[in-house]
C-alpha cells in the first residue's frame, strides 16, 4: 500500500475575496470616533462649570467659563499673555535642553565604564526622589533672583528622569542588537548614536516625555515665587500677579494657558516625533 | 563519497582535496567563558580548516559549544587556548569580513527599512558612497527575491523574509566567510525548507563561503558539503564528513548519512 493524493477539483475556482469592508451606520461611526467622544466631554465640563458658577454668583472665589474667557482674550490681545508665555518658554528650553545634554553625558559615561554606572545609579536613586522645586531656597541663595535660579531647578527636575530611562534603554538593548552593531565596525560615539541610541529610542523618548512634564510643572510653580528680572516674568508670575490684583478671570486663564501649552506639547511635538519614529518602526513599548 | 571519521582530538581535520591555504584556519581551540559563580569550558582543542566555497557545517546537540565556535569566528569571544586565523590574519574582533547572520528576528534594525538595513554596513563598514551601496544592496535584495519589500520596515515582514533580508545582508557585503548561527531555527517547517533551497540556489550562483550551525542533522546534510560533528560537555570534534554533498535523497544515501550521524550522536549521549 503506496500513499495517494487526491487533488480537490475545486481547489482553482475563485473562493471569493478574503476581505471585504464591514459598513457602520452614521450615529455608530460617530460614536467610534475617539475625539468625537472627548470633545462632548469637555462641553458638558463647560457647561457644568459655567451653571455652578452662574449658580454661586461669586466672581472672586470662581469666575464663569464667559469671564475668563473674555479675559483671555483680551490678555492675548494686549500682548501680556503671549509675552509671559514666550518668556517662560524661552527659560523653558534653556533649562530642558541642558538638563537632557547633562543627561547624554552622564548615561554616555554610564555605559562605558562600570564606575559610571555606579555613579549613576547612585545619583539617580538620591535625587530623583527630590522635588526640584525644592530645591528653589537654596537656588535663589546661590544664583540670586533670576534665570540662572530657575535653569537650575529645571535642570534638576529633567536630568534624573531622561537619565534613568535613557540608561534603562541603554540596557535593554539586545544582545543581537548590538552584536550587529560590532559586526559592521561601529565602536565608540559611532556605535552609541548609530546603535544604542536608536535601538533604545522607545525608552529615551518616554524619559523626554517625563522630563518635559516635570519641567513645566516645576518651572510654572516656580515662577509664583518671583519675576524673572523688572516684570518680565513668565506665565507663574502672571497667575500671581492676577491673584494678588483679585483678578480672578485672569488667574484662570494663566490656568488655562498652561493646559493648552501643555497639551500642545505632549499631542503635537511629541506625538508627531512618535508618529516619524517608533509607530512607523513597529516599536512601540 | 562521503566518508564518517572519527578524530582524534587536537588533530587538524584535513581537506578532501589538498588546499594550498585553509580560508579559516582553527588550530586546538579552547573557549571558556565566565558566568558569576564559574568558569565554563565550551569547547575543548577544537580544531578544523574551511576551505573557499565550503559550505561547513558545525552539527551538535545543545552544550556542544558550536555557537559558541562560532561567535569566536566572529571575534566576539577570544579563545583562552589556540588560535583562529582568516587568511592569514589572527581574528582579534568583530569585523565585516565575516558577516553573521543571526536566528533571533530582531538581528534586523527596525528603524531602517529593508534597503536601510542593507545599506547601512556597506556605507559604514565599507565606506561605500551612498549610491554605489544602494545600488549593490538592491541587486542582492532582489535575489532574495524580496524587490517588493525594499522600503518595508521590518516589522510588516514575516520571520522567513527577515532572515531572508539578514542573509542578503551578509551577502551584499561579500565578505571573506558567511557566519550563520541556527538562522532558520525559530521558522516555520515550511519556510524552512524554502529558505534552505534558497541558500543553496544563491551558493551555486556566487559560491561564498559559509560556515554554518544547526542542531538538526537533516539540515546539516541538505546545507553542507562538509560537516564536523561535536559532542557536548566540553564540545570537543566526534567526527568530520566530507563530501555531504554527494548524497541525495532519491537513493536514500541522505537517509543512511543521517542514521550514521543519529547513531554517532546517540551513543555519546549514552555514554556520556
Amino acid at each position: 500500500m503506496s500513499a495517494m493524493i487526491h487533488l480537490n477539483p475545486d481547489a482553482a475556482l475563485s473562493a471569493g475575496p478574503e476581505i471585504e469592508p464591514r459598513r457602520m451606520g452614521t450615529l455608530e461611526a460617530i460614536w467610534s470616533n475617539t475625539a468625537f467622544r472627548k470633545t462632548m466631554i469637555l462641553v458638558l465640563l463647560a457647561v457644568i462649570w459655567e451653571s455652578y458658577a452662574r449658580y454661586l454668583g461669586n466672581p472672586l472665589l470662581f469666575p464663569t467659563l464667559t469671564d475668563t474667557i473674555k479675559a483671555l482674550v483680551s490678555s492675548i490681545a494686549s500682548g501680556v499673555l503671549p509675552s509671559r508665555t514666550w518668556a517662560s518658554l524661552k527659560i523653558l528650553a534653556i533649562g530642558y535642553s541642558s538638563g537632557v545634554l547633562l543627561a547624554a553625558v552622564l548615561t554616555i559615561v554610564a555605559i562605558n565604564t562600570r564606575l559610571g554606572t555606579d555613579l549613576l545609579e547612585t545619583l539617580t536613586a538620591t535625587f530623583n526622589p527630590l522635588p526640584a522645586i525644592a530645591l528653589l531656597p537654596l537656588a535663589l541663595i546661590w544664583f540670586g533672583l533670576g534665570i540662572g535660579s530657575l535653569v537650575f531647578v529645571l535642570i534638576h527636575s529633567v536630568l534624573w528622569a531622561v537619565a534613568l530611562n535613557t540608561h534603562s534603554g541603554f540596557r535593554s538593548v539586545s544582545q543581537t542588537t548590538r552584536m550587529v552593531g560590532w559586526n559592521y565596525e561601529l565602536r565608540g560615539l559611532r556605535y552609541v548614536a548609530k546603535i544604542l541610541i536608536p535601538a533604545a529610542f522607545p525608552t529615551i523618548l518616554t524619559g523626554l516625555k517625563i522630563g518635559w512634564a516635570f519641567a513645566w510643572r516645576t518651572l510654572i510653580a516656580a515662577e509664583l515665587v518671583f519675576g524673572v528680572s523688572s516684570g518680565q516674568g513668565g506665565l507663574g508670575w502672571f497667575i500671581f500677579e492676577s491673584r494678588n490684583m483679585l483678578n480672578i478671570p485672569s488667574v484662570f486663564a494663566g490656568l488655562l494657558t498652561v493646559i493648552v501649552v501643555g497639551l500642545i506639547v505632549e499631542s503635537l511635538v511629541f506625538k508627531t516625533i512618535e508618529r516619524h519614529t517608533i509607530q512607523k518602526w513597529g516599536v512601540q513599548s | 563519497m562521503n566518508a564518517v571519521s572519527p578524530i582524534d582530538a587536537g588533530r587538524p581535520v584535513q581537506a578532501a582535496s589538498p588546499a594550498p591555504e585553509p580560508l579559516l584556519r582553527t588550530q586546538n581551540v579552547t573557549l571558556r567563558y565566565e558566568t558569576p559563580g564559574a568558569v565554563i569550558t565550551a569547547t575543548r582543542g577544537v580544531s578544523f580548516d574551511v576551505n573557499q566555497s565550503d559550505r561547513f557545517v558545525l552539527l551538535g546537540p545543545s552544550g556542544c559549544g558550536k555557537s559558541t565556535l562560532l561567535k569566536a569566528v566572529g571575534g566576539y569571544i577570544k579563545p583562552s587556548e589556540g588560535t583562529m586565523t582568516i587568511k592569514g590574519r589572527t581574528i582579534q574582533r568583530p569585523g565585516a569580513d565575516r558577516m553573521m547572520v543571526f536566528q533571533e528576528f530582531d538581528q534586523l534594525l527596525p528603524w531602517k527599512t529593508v534597503l536601510g538595513n542593507v545599506v547601512f554596513p556597506l556605507t559604514n563598514a565599507r565606506k561605500m558612497s551612498a549610491k554605489d551601496a544602494e545600488a549593490r544592496a538592491t541587486h542582492y535584495i532582489e535575489k532574495v527575491g524580496l524587490a517588493d519589500v525594499l522600503n518595508s520596515y521590518p516589522h510588516m515582514l514575516s520571520g522567513g523574509m527577515k532572515q531572508r533580508v539578514a542573509i542578503a545582508r551578509g551577502m551584499a557585503m561579500e565578505p571573506d566567510i558567511l557566519l550563520m548561527d541556527e538562522p532558520f531555527a525559530a521558522l516555520d517547517a515550511l519556510t524552512r525548507r524554502t529558505c534552505q533551497d534558497e541558500l543553496l540556489r544563491l551558493w551555486e550562483d556566487t559560491r561564498f563561503t559559509v560556515l554554518f550551525v544547526t542542531h538538526s542533522i537533516a539540515e546539516a546534510i541538505k546545507i553542507g558539503n562538509r560537516i564536523l560533528l561535536l559532542s557536548p560537555h566540553p564540545g570537543r570534534v566526534k567526527a568530520a564528513v566530507s563530501d555531504v554533498d554527494t548524497t541525495n535523497i532519491a537513493d536514500g544515501s541522505a537517509g543512511k548519512l543521517e542514521q550514521q550521524i543519529h547513531d554517532l550522536l546517540f551513543n555519546d549521549a549514552v555514554e556520556g
